[in-house]
């Protein structure tokens, strides 16, 4: 296992450089530039400025530029945000988005796992039925809707809870189930499908046959091996989640960096997706490595050799 | 799979029952299943062939009504108007064909690509499971949205982009959820066997592997077809999807969102039409879950 940890850490490093170089490339061939707006600058000020960011250099040797950048810590100055550089935009916002994502995936979890574990054990009953058409109300309503109607209804008619901003502990709430109900949904139907094949397998029948109890057959046998198609999905998902929803930070007005990824790759702002693409980048491979290791942990069939 | 055949299937059958015909059989037991598959056609149904029919078109204008108007029996207007005064029930019907062909590409493409390559990479492990999950995990990572704008530059605007673009990442979850399944698969017993008797690799993957995983793989479906209908609707409210005066579900739905206090049967009526699909097809999922499962008897 430890052998197989160092294995895919050193592996992390060309799979980096991949990413950063892709989309380095990408984004250059891509038409427009930071600095291309309706109104025309004059000549020598577009040209100060495509100096003063080195612009004006060989596509080769910027990047070249940016990658020592990169590895003495420097993500550069953000092109759009004056003033920022996009290591303060990025570690400025990235404690808002964790705590938020990381509340919702919780919360997700608990639900999700629960609906899911109760729909298997009653398969094709109304109890089902109706947990996992509640989880999929979740997924079948997009976020910009249940948002604002979440805002419009506890919000505004009934002045239950903020509408938006930050800060205190009731700004919390509603982002939080904006952000989870598609969470439970996954995660639920997931569940439930593995759960369902894992009841029926041996070990579980081996288990139940031994006259151990119902719940301690399922919280200590039928769960761990059911577990791992969410482990395999909730990989991306965390590091997704963590990051921010561009929608719904917009419509609680949150200080997240959701919006970094979308306004960054609209306004061109070249070091900022750089950077964006970056963290994601290591928390893609970093939340893989850890689902991985989980298999490792959950199922004592699973090795790596 | 035709809901016709139930008539027909009542003849017995000399030969052995295959696994599809098995499966055939305990999905069309399952009410909720045929029920929903039924809903899910008529939805189909009514996106490609109705506006056929002759109903109003869906980009007329109606001037003597106003926009986001009520629905109306009498003018036939069912959900009333759009923000352009055009009969929203129609377009919604012409948006389905978009959102329903993005969803069935994404499916089709999760389930070739993304499964074969999960199933692969988990069966053979080692390097080559490390190599195929890295570029997983580079596609995972490389800004979607540059993606996009880099086919419109490329190939111009045009719908079949949306359906490359969304094709390139909506197998991702599914290799990964595969190839964790396979190997927690890969040291049970009917594998050694079929490894110990001589069969070839592909073959332990194709007639092995995978059936084993296609419960997991089912339901991933069912939950892709939401995100990429979503998905789709994002890059048209960019401005490179799909464009005036066509429509999808994604952005119908938007767009009445934001309307929602002055109109809301339009949200109503678009969610609902969203919902309802997806709901079926969730349905459909858990059915052919149930029925492909051959320890569930």
């Amino acid at each position: 296992m430890l052998n197989y940890l160092f294995r895919r850490l050193g592996g992390a490093i060309p799979t980096l450089f991949i990413i950063i170089a892709g989309t380095f490339f990408m984004m250059r061939l891509a038409p427009g530039g930071p600095f291309a707006r309706e109104r025309v600058v004059p000549k020598e000020v577009e040209e100060n400025l495509m100096r003063a960011y080195h612009l004006d250099e060989p596509l080769w040797q910027q990047f070249l530029r940016y990658l020592n950048g990169l590895i003495h810590g420097d993500f550069g100055p953000s092109f759009k945000y004056k003033d920022f550089t996009v290591a303060e935009l990025i570690f400025g916002g990235f404690p808002v988005s964790l705590q938020l994502g990381a509340i919702a995936i919780i919360l997700a979890l608990v639900i999700g796992l629960t609906l899911g574990i109760w729909a298997a054990l009653r398969q094709n009953s109304a109890v089902d039925y109706g947990a996992m058409s509640v989880s999929m109300v979740g997924i079948a309503v997009p976020n910009f809707v249940v948002a604002p109607i979440l805002t419009l209804i506890i919000g505004m008619q009934l002045q239950l809870l903020p509408v938006g901003g930050w800060g205190k502990t009731s700004n919390y709430v509603l982002p939080v189930i904006a952000l989870c109900l598609p969470q439970i949904a996954a995660i639920a139907r997931l569940t439930r499908a593995s759960m369902i094949e894992v009841l029926s397998s041996n070990f579980v029948r081996t288990a139940r046959a031994k006259g151990l109890p119902a719940h301690l057959t399922i919280t200590r046998h039928a769960i761990r091996a059911a577990l791992l198609p969410v482990v395999s999905y909730l990989g991306p998902a965390i590091a997704n989640i963590i990051t921010g929803s561009v929608v719904v930070e917009q419509i609680f007005s949150i200080p997240g960096i959701g919006r970094y990824f979308v306004q960054g790759s609209l306004n061109r702002d070249y070091t900022l997706v750089m950077g964006v693409t970056v963290f994601y980048g290591t928390l893609i491979i970093a939340c893989n490595l850890i689902a991985d290791l989980l298999y490792g942990v959950l199922d004592p069939k699973v090795r790596y050799d | 799979m035709a809901v016709a055949d139930l008539t027909a299937g009542t003849v017995p059958e000399v030969k052995g029952r295959s696994l599809w015909a098995d499966a055939r059989h305990r999905f069309l037991r399952n009410k909720a299943a045929v029920t929903s598959l039924i809903i899910f056609i008529i939805i189909v149904f009514a996106c490609f062939v109705v506006p056929y029919l002759g109903l109003r078109a869906p980009d007329k204008i109606d001037w003597s009504l106003s926009s986001w108007g009520p629905p109306d029996l009498a003018t036939g207007y069912l959900l009333g108007t759009d923000g352009n005064n055009r009969d929203l029930f129609v377009r919604l019907l012409h948006g389905g064909r978009v959102s329903l062909l993005v969803g069935f590409t994404a499916t089709f493409v999760s389930l070739v690509i993304g499964v074969v390559w999960g199933a692969t990479a988990g069966f053979i492990g080692g390097r080559a499971d490390g190599f195929m999950m890295r570029i997983v995990d580079i596609l995972y990572s490389i800004p979607f949205i540059f993606f996009v704008i880099m086919l419109t530059v490329v190939f111009g605007r045009q719908i079949t982009l949306i359906y490359i673009a969304i094709g390139a990442v909506s197998w991702l979850d599914m290799a990964r959820i595969v190839r964790g399944q396979t190997i927690s698969i890969r040291r049970r017993e009917f594998i050694e066997a079929a490894e110990a008797s001589g069969v070839s690799k592909w073959r332990i993957i194709t007639r092995h592997i995978i059936p084993n995983c296609l419960g997991p793989v089912v339901v991933y479906v069912t939950l892709t077809v939401p995100n990429v209908v979503l998905t789709e609707s994002f890059i048209s409210f960019l401005g490179m999807g799909v464009q005036e005066p066509d429509s999808s579900w994604g952005t119908l739905v938007s767009e009445a969102a934001v309307v929602m206090e002055i109109a809301p049967w339009a949200i109503i009526g678009t969610g609902s039409m969203l919902a309802i699909t997806l709901l079926s097809l969730n349905f459909i999922g858990d059915g052919m879950r149930d029925a492909l499962d051959p320890k569930d008897r």
